[in-house]
């Protein structure tokens, strides 16, 4: 590279290069390079329409829409919620799974992955069939406590709390797997019961991995559908969140629909970049 | 006796079965090769490793019936272990927390122990943004902050570099002639071992082979890997009054002895020729060269013969003979160089 002194090259090439610069490696094949700018256009073609289409002149106003704005706030306030919910015994569970041997442990791992490939309405239909007013469970919480849960807010967090706890458990499991477990060693021969080796050990060494855990988990949460409607319903207000209402809104008033995607597209590139940055840092 | 423990872990390939015993004040060095279950003893003490066998009795009371964190110990890793997440005096405070003590008083506590280590200016360090060094001493200070009867050492300087070790391990010292329990430290170094601890207790492959004293370890080694450790060429024979038989050889020493008998000296002691010497020492045999390498300012010299031996000469030497590989020489031991003892 520096022409004031190829005498220090100590392999010079033809024009005083090293041997191990561009010339070696050669121009990328076009069977590769065609396919990956065609992959990269689908991917980045649909986001560049949505924002083209939208009607940027009237966003602010449609934005400030009462059923706009509530759509949202249930949004946030379900996905916060069901983020919280997953948090409380998605932790514990992700401990359990890469601290205790117990047999079945290998059986128990795979069920807690199922809601991640099941299609959310199957997952929907299930909560029914367990939480419903005539399910195992509901029939059960109604009687006892008069509860219901289907077809309210609640069922709302429930639905997506579902669908978004199997993203926060395996984060965090990998995480407290990847954790050099002899810290947790050090705590215990300092005196720290289980519990204490737990809280100012363990947990915060594996804070980087809950925090990407949670980020996932409350994304995940924020964009349920499936489970969401075929449990919770889609009432305005209590159980209509941001994803129903846009698949209301277009096959009423498409802009409406554009402008409500948006908003979600803003949220998730939002989170993208505070994970980034969570990857990014090693723990 | 402060510590009074026969420690057994059987594993599908190895068995670890030592007796150990440390008074008050007392630094016993477990030494050995690698994989000789040094490590797992100190973990069976520290119960982190589960014991298939055997006891533990500290001052007298049990405590192999106790989990790690019940036991009255303190115990430096080989790679110290700081939480990453917390400054210098957290990590010294942890324990003294964990025993209940509030908050300002453990930090004071931490305080007082960080100062005695010579890092009181350290306190609001991350362990990462200390030196081998100074982790090591707030690994020591963590462990003495628990005020434990029992302190373990693993490998507590294999992490330095030489400068640092030469200064840590003379401060080590100091640290643990302080410290009235018992301390048993691991360690592959026989200097380690020699400087730190008050007696020596060498284990190989899961059983102790020898313990004494570091200088009466040093002076009469009792396996090949004890002999290599502190550079004596050592063999097992028969002794008849000042005559050892090693195989084939004979080999005559000052002392006067009978019965099994193992004969050590130095590979300085040892002189080589090209032809038969004159005057005929006593210790005379016809060796092989196997090999010849540099050893800090000598050379060091592989024989194989009737026995194998080490010998130790200068460059000069090296040149004068013209030895190499392969060759023919006639190696010569004086009688007074030997040094005879009952196997």
């Amino acid at each position: 590279m520096s022409s004031t002194a190829p005498e220090q090259l100590d392999v010079p090439g033809p024009r005083g290069r090293t041997a191990r610069g561009r010339e070696v490696t050669g121009r990328p094949p076009w069977m590769l390079v065609v396919p990956a700018l065609a992959g990269l256009a689908f991917l980045i073609l649909p986001l560049a329409g949505l924002l083209v289409r939208a009607p940027w002149s009237t966003l602010l106003q449609r934005l400030a829409e009462p059923h706009v704005l509530e759509a949202l706030r249930l949004s946030l306030v379900s996905a916060t919620i069901a983020t919280a919910v997953c948090l409380l015994f998605g932790v514990p569970l992700a401990w359990l799974l890469a601290r205790v041997e117990f047999p079945g442990r290998r059986l128990v791992r795979a069920l807690v992955t199922v809601p991640l490939v099941l299609p959310p309405v199957v997952g929907g239909v299930a909560l029914l069939l367990v939480l419903g007013r005539r399910g195992l469970a509901g029939q059960w919480l109604e009687a006892t406590f008069g509860v219901t849960l289907p077809f309210t807010t609640a069922g709302v967090v429930i639905a997506e709390a579902f669908v978004a706890m199997p993203f926060l458990v395996i984060s965090v499991e990998g995480a407290l797997r990847g954790a050099d477990q002899r810290f947790e060693e050090a705590a215990a021969t300092l005196g720290a019961s289980r519990w204490t080796v737990f809280r100012r050990v363990t947990l915060p060494m594996v804070m980087p991995g809950v925090v990407a855990g949670a980020v996932l988990c409350w994304a995940r949460a924020l964009g349920e559908f499936g489970a969401t409607i075929t449990f919770a319903g889609n009432f305005p207000g209590t159980t209509r969140t941001m994803p129903l209402a846009v698949y209301l809104a277009l096959e009423t008033e498409p802009e409406a629909a554009i402008v409500l995607s948006l908003v979600l597209l803003a949220v998730s590139v939002v989170i993208l970049a505070s994970l980034r940055d969570r990857w990014v840092s090693a723990p | 006796m402060t510590l009074d423990a026969r420690l057994v872990v059987a594993r599908p390939a190895f068995t670890l079965d030592v007796a150990l015993r440390v008074a008050p004040g007392e630094v016993v060095a477990l030494l050995g090769p690698n994989g000789a279950g040094k490590t797992t003893a100190l973990r069976a003490l520290a119960g982190l490793t589960p014991m298939s066998g055997g006891r533990i009795s500290l001052r007298g009371r049990p405590l192999h019936t106790l989990p790690a964190e019940g036991r009255p110990i303190g115990m430096v890793f080989q790679d110290y272990l700081l939480f990453p997440h917390l400054s210098a005096l957290d990590n010294v405070a942890f324990g003294p927390r964990c025993q209940g003590v509030p908050r300002a008083e453990a930090r004071r506590a931490a305080a007082v122990l960080l100062e005695r280590v010579g890092l009181a200016d350290r306190a609001a360090a991350r362990p990462r943004e200390l030196s081998g060094g100074q982790a090591q001493r707030v690994a020591l200070a963590r462990a003495l902050a628990v005020r434990p009867e029992l302190l373990l050492l693993d490998e507590p300087l294999a992490a330095l570099d030489a400068h640092t070790r030469l200064e840590i391990r003379s401060q080590l010292r100091r640290h643990l002639a302080d410290f009235d329990g018992a301390t048993v430290l691991v360690t592959h170094d026989p200097l380690d071992a020699m400087v730190l601890a008050d007696r020596l207790i060498v284990i190989e492959g899961g059983a102790v082979v020898q313990q004494g004293t570091p200088a009466e370890v040093a002076r009469r080694p009792r396996t090949d890997y004890v002999a290599r450790l502190v550079g004596l060429n050592l063999y097992r024979g028969v002794a008849d009054g000042s005559r050892v038989t090693v195989g084939e050889l004979a080999l005559h020493t000052c002392e006067q002895l009978e019965g099994p008998a193992f004969v050590a000296f130095p590979p300085a002691a040892v002189a080589l020729y090209r032809s038969r010497p004159d005057g005929s020492p006593r210790n005379l045999w016809q060796a092989r060269i196997e090999g010849i390498e540099r050893h800090g300012d000598n050379v060091r010299v592989h024989l194989d013969g009737p026995v194998t031996a080490f010998a130790d000469i200068t460059p000069a030497a090296v040149a004068d003979l013209d030895l190499s590989a392969g060759q023919r020489i006639w190696v010569s031991v004086k009688a007074t160089e030997t040094h005879a003892y009952a196997a």
